[in-house]
């Protein structure tokens, strides 16, 4: 086997944190042959500690080195120093786990989970020796494969990537090595990469690109259309129905070197079903599959035993809201293998007292933040999004936490939501004061974070019509709170970079034209983007001039109903009069509750895949959930209106 | 914890190694990779009083990034029996690759700390050609050696966080010799005994360069290798820097905080494995 690790370790010496670059977790396949095996390099396009803990990544890694006709091995985006070592040493791109070369892999996977890594990805494919373009690659070159998140808007990757899988990777992976084995054994012959990729694009959520044309009318998109009649006119995602048949990862890596969410993880559901309305993960994931309450307390205690980790971390997007919460918290704690010395903590805590209760019970051993999130200041903008969250119930779950013994709780917000005013916005201040109030009355030194991004609107949800805010709007917004929260030392402000949120809405709601420009970003050198100090919105910008795209058309203006959208031809098994129907109810502000335990509103994410809600108790969770014990009406009438924004009706 | 008497407590010193590819993590790194070993193995670690209970383990002088090592030394409070002679092989099962323990020994409450104690250390490391110089040969590298033991001062500059600062290393040196040609054809016998051998290390293979050896002190600073390098004139780059042994000076003798039994300093062949991959 080649390994580059020779030519490596030199340029090591000359970088940033080398541990990045050398692999050996605990965990890992380490050095092994690719022969007579189809080869997936699996690539997070981002740096080792942000990837590394990548759950998605894990979990196909040990998947596909199960099966005997396949190998899988890692790599992260070499950080910039790291790069410019690779490119003036001739270093091609390697996989940390045996430092092979990139293109020695028969398939180069990337998970995609936030729009600015899409120039990482280039990157990556550049380093590899691989050409960037799809339309040039030969039956020699692996295949450039995409799955995660910002795939359910695969159109701006469309020339660079030769497959997306949309949802759920457990299954489709094995059908696409069995493709991919055949594919190696009939030689590879010229053309034979073409047949391949069609015979890929049948397979269900797989979605091939260059078997769809693509028309516009101006600045309209018109359709994009299958090429061959054997090739879906709509790519509907995959979705296991049943988490407790994938215990992965079972062998989680072990990194040896500090990154994020450095600790056990153990997924206990997948989907969520509060239906916010913001909330592409949430939408696109439905609907609800959780684990077996005693498949994840064997899969804590086994792992724990394993990796020598004091923490574990109990991963969904709202894990308050799995069932058998209560007991699986208790069983973990009363753990005698724990010995007291474990602490637990649940990502995405709902804000109610009960939730609370359970936090300070769990995190004895370290007590970390605690984090809520209401991401709207007032009631009715919160019913707009419908996070039916009350003041009340807020003000109560911090009250608990700084009664419990915190000194400090976060808050997270979005603003630029559809139909915000100014009064929206400013009471983002308001709750955050109110609740330095609450916290005085336990700790004199009681302090608020109030965290706030400008929101972007995202594919496959019902704001996808939506206008963003500009940054300068953005902007003016944060300005508001910043004189709003000043000469408050109990509420502290952060806030993200508006300008960011605007490549990201270039990104993530971009047609294939979009491509050019992350190509031109990528050619003047913006990589990282998703990092502050090397983001430059003036790429951006400047790209999407020189290519005729304007900004205004593809992010600030409201989006018509019945207009094509690029994702059109992607299916998160949503109905579309569903995303509809949510997107009208929010500009009443009206909310729709939680169907996991009020009678199905045909949302269409089950019924599609024939699976309900796999839930591990028949019970709402205790504490209420929208639309079991929560009061919907309290916050009364607010007018709402959609506000004209930049861009509204400039369809040159 | 408070519960345990203090003479319950037993402190135990572990030497171990720290070789290939793992060598480019962090002193920090290894201290949480210790960790997390204890957990495995479930050792029955004495914890701080106090608020937030820390286990008491101390590791001694830090290992620089990027270095080998078959000398390091961490000290651990243990409360309660345990077999303390089988604690090494335990150990190396639950540590990564490329970290092994290779000694384990009670030693007597009041022994001072390995920072107060170790006063130098036993390094080789290679040196090559930098990139674009000219090849240097032996006699070339054994004057420039010779020049440097007999110098009375050796003034070296090194960016310290951010601002240059000059210092003579010279009374740092206490020896330093050329053992010979590095290069992948080359197998080396190291101080440490034969089953201490060096094989075709990484990125050494027709270097071009030579291996040294030399004593350098701890006290008042740590020197580096790297510095003596620097020293020894232009057109020169380390290559895979190992300590060797790290050194207590007493009554004029020399010991070492903990000596393996039979052999020092030795490492298993899977390591010889690992590097050669
Ligand atoms: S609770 Fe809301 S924001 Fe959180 S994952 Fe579910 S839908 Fe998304």
């Amino acid at each position: 086997m080649t390994s580059l690790w020779p030519k490596i370790e030199p340029a090591l010496a000359r970088v940033q944190k080398p541990a990045r670059y050398i692999g050996c977790e605990d965990g890992s396949v380490g050095a092994g042959s690719l022969k007579g095996l189809v080869g997936w390099l699996l690539i997070y396009p981002d740096t080792y500690e942000i990837g590394l803990p990548n759950q998605g990544l894990q979990i196909l890694y040990e998947i596909l080195n199960e099966r005997d006709d396949s190998r899988a091995e890692r790599t992260y985006a070499p950080w910039v120093d790291m790069e410019a070592e690779m490119r003036r040493r001739g270093i091609p791109l390697f996989s940390v786990d045996s430092h092979r070369p990139a293109a020695e892999f028969d398939l180069l996977a990337f998970n995609l989970s936030a729009e600015l890594v899409y120039t990482n990805l280039l990157n990556c494919v550049d380093l590899a020796g691989v050409p960037i373009h799809a339309a040039d690659r030969g039956p020699e070159h692996p295949l450039v494969v995409a799955g995660g998140h910002c795939t359910f808007n695969p159109e701006p990757l469309a020339d660079f990537v030769d497959l997306f899988v949309i949802g759920d990777g457990e299954e489709a992976v094995g059908q696409m090595t069995a493709a991919v084995r055949d594919w190696k054994a009939s030689g590879r012959t010229p053309g034979s990469r073409e047949r391949l990729l069609r015979e890929l694009a049948s397979v269900p959520g797989v979605y091939v690109p260059s078997c769809y044309d693509v028309v516009y009318e101006g600045p309209a998109l018109v359709s994009v259309a299958p090429k061959y009649p054997d090739v879906p006119e709509r790519v509907e995602k995959r979705t296991i129905a049943d988490l407790a048949a994938w215990l992965y990862p079972k062998q989680q890596l072990v990194p040896m070197t500090e990154v994020v969410h450095d600790r056990l993880n153990v997924e206990i559901f997948r989907g969520c079903t509060r239906g916010c309305r913001f909330c592409q993960a949430g939408m696109i994931t439905r609907p609800v599959r959780e684990r077996p309450a005693e498949q994840v307390t064997q899969m804590v205690s086994d792992g724990l035993a394993r990796t020598g980790y004091d923490e574990v971390s109990l991963t969904s997007l709202s894990s308050a809201d799995f069932s058998g919460i209560d007991s699986v918290v208790r069983s973990i704690i009363d753990d005698p293998a724990c010995n007291g010395e474990v602490s637990v903590s649940l990502p995405s805590l709902r804000v109610d007292a009960f939730t609370v209760g359970v936090a300070s019970e769990i995190q004895k051993v370290r007590r970390t933040g605690l984090t809520f999130a209401p991401e709207a200041g007032t009631w009715r903008m919160r019913q707009v999004i419908n996070k039916l969250i009350r003041e009340e119930d807020l003000y109560g779950a911090v009250e608990s936490a700084f009664s419990q013994g915190w000194r400090r709780v976060k808050l997270y917000f979005l603003t630029g939501l559809p139909t915000e005013t100014d009064e929206d916005t400013l009471g983002i201040a308001e709750l955050a004061r109110n609740c330095v109030t609450v916290g005085r009355r336990h700790h004199r030194g009681a302090s608020v974070t109030a965290s706030v991004g400008g929101f972007v609107p995202k594919p496959q949800t019902p704001f996808q019509w939506f206008g963003q805010n500009t940054p300068e709007e953005l902007r003016r917004k944060i300005g508001l709170l910043r004189s709003a929260t000043r000469g408050d030392k109990g509420v502290q402000l952060r806030w993200h970079d508006p300008e960011a949120s605007l490549a990201e809405g270039i990104a993530s709601r971009g047609d294939r034209r979009v491509g050019a420009v992350i190509e031109e970003v990528w050619r003047r050198g913006g990589t990282f983007q998703e990092w502050s100090e090397m983001f430059s919105l003036d790429l951006w910008r400047d790209a999407m001039e020189a290519h005729g795209l304007s900004i205004d058309w593809y992010v600030h203006r409201h989006r018509e109903r019945g207009e094509v959208l690029p994702w059109d031809h992607i299916s998160a098994g949503l109905h579309d009069d569903f995303l509809w129907q949510e997107w009208e109810d929010a500009l009443e502000a009206s909310g729709t509750p939680d169907c996991r335990w009020t009678p199905c509103y045909d949302c269409g994410a089950c019924t599609g895949y024939g699976i309900e809600h796999v839930v591990a108790s028949a019970v709402a969770p205790a504490g209420g959930s929208q639309g079991t014990g929560q009061d919907l009406g309290s916050g009364g009438d607010v007018p709402v209106f959609l506000r004209p924004t930049v861009g509204a009706g400039a369809r040159s | 914890m408070s519960a345990v008497a203090a003479s319950e407590r037993i402190r135990v010193r572990i030497r171990f190694a720290k070789t290939g590819k793992i060598r480019w993590t962090s002193h920090r790194d290894v201290a949480r990779m210790w960790e997390r070993a204890f957990r495995r193995i479930k050792l029955p670690l004495a914890y701080s009083e106090g608020f937030s209970p820390r286990p008491k383990v101390s590791f001694g002088l830090a290992l620089p990034t990027g270095y080998e090592s078959v000398a390091e030394y961490i000290d651990v409070e243990l409360v309660g029996k345990i077999d303390v002679a089988a604690l090494p092989h335990r150990l190396s099962a639950a540590l990564p690759e490329g970290v092994e323990a290779s000694a384990a020994q009670v030693i007597p409450a009041g022994t001072p700390s390995l920072q107060e104690e170790v006063t130098s250390c036993t390094w080789r490391w290679a040196v090559v050609p930098s990139e674009g110089a000219n090849p240097v040969s032996g006699e070339d590298l054994e004057a420039r050696v010779a020049r440097c033991m007999e110098a009375t001062e050796l003034p070296v500059t090194r960016s310290r966080k951010g601002a240059e600062q000059t210092d003579d290393i010279r009374p740092s040196i206490i020896s330093i010799k050329l053992e010979g040609p590095a290069g992948r054809s080359n197998v080396m016998e190291g101080p440490a005994g034969p089953s201490n051998v060096m094989e075709g290390p990484d990125g050494l293979s027709d270097s071009g360069g030579f291996w040294l050896v030399g004593e350098l002190a701890c006290q008042p600073r740590s020197i580096r290798p790297s510095e003596v390098t620097l020293a020894l004139g232009p057109g020169l780059e380390e290559r895979l820097p190992r300590r060797l042994h790290q050194w207590i000076w007493r009554d004029g003798a020399r010991t070492e905080p903990l000596v393996i039994e039979g052999r020092s300093g030795a490492i298993g062949a899977r390591h010889a494995e690992v590097r050669a991959s």
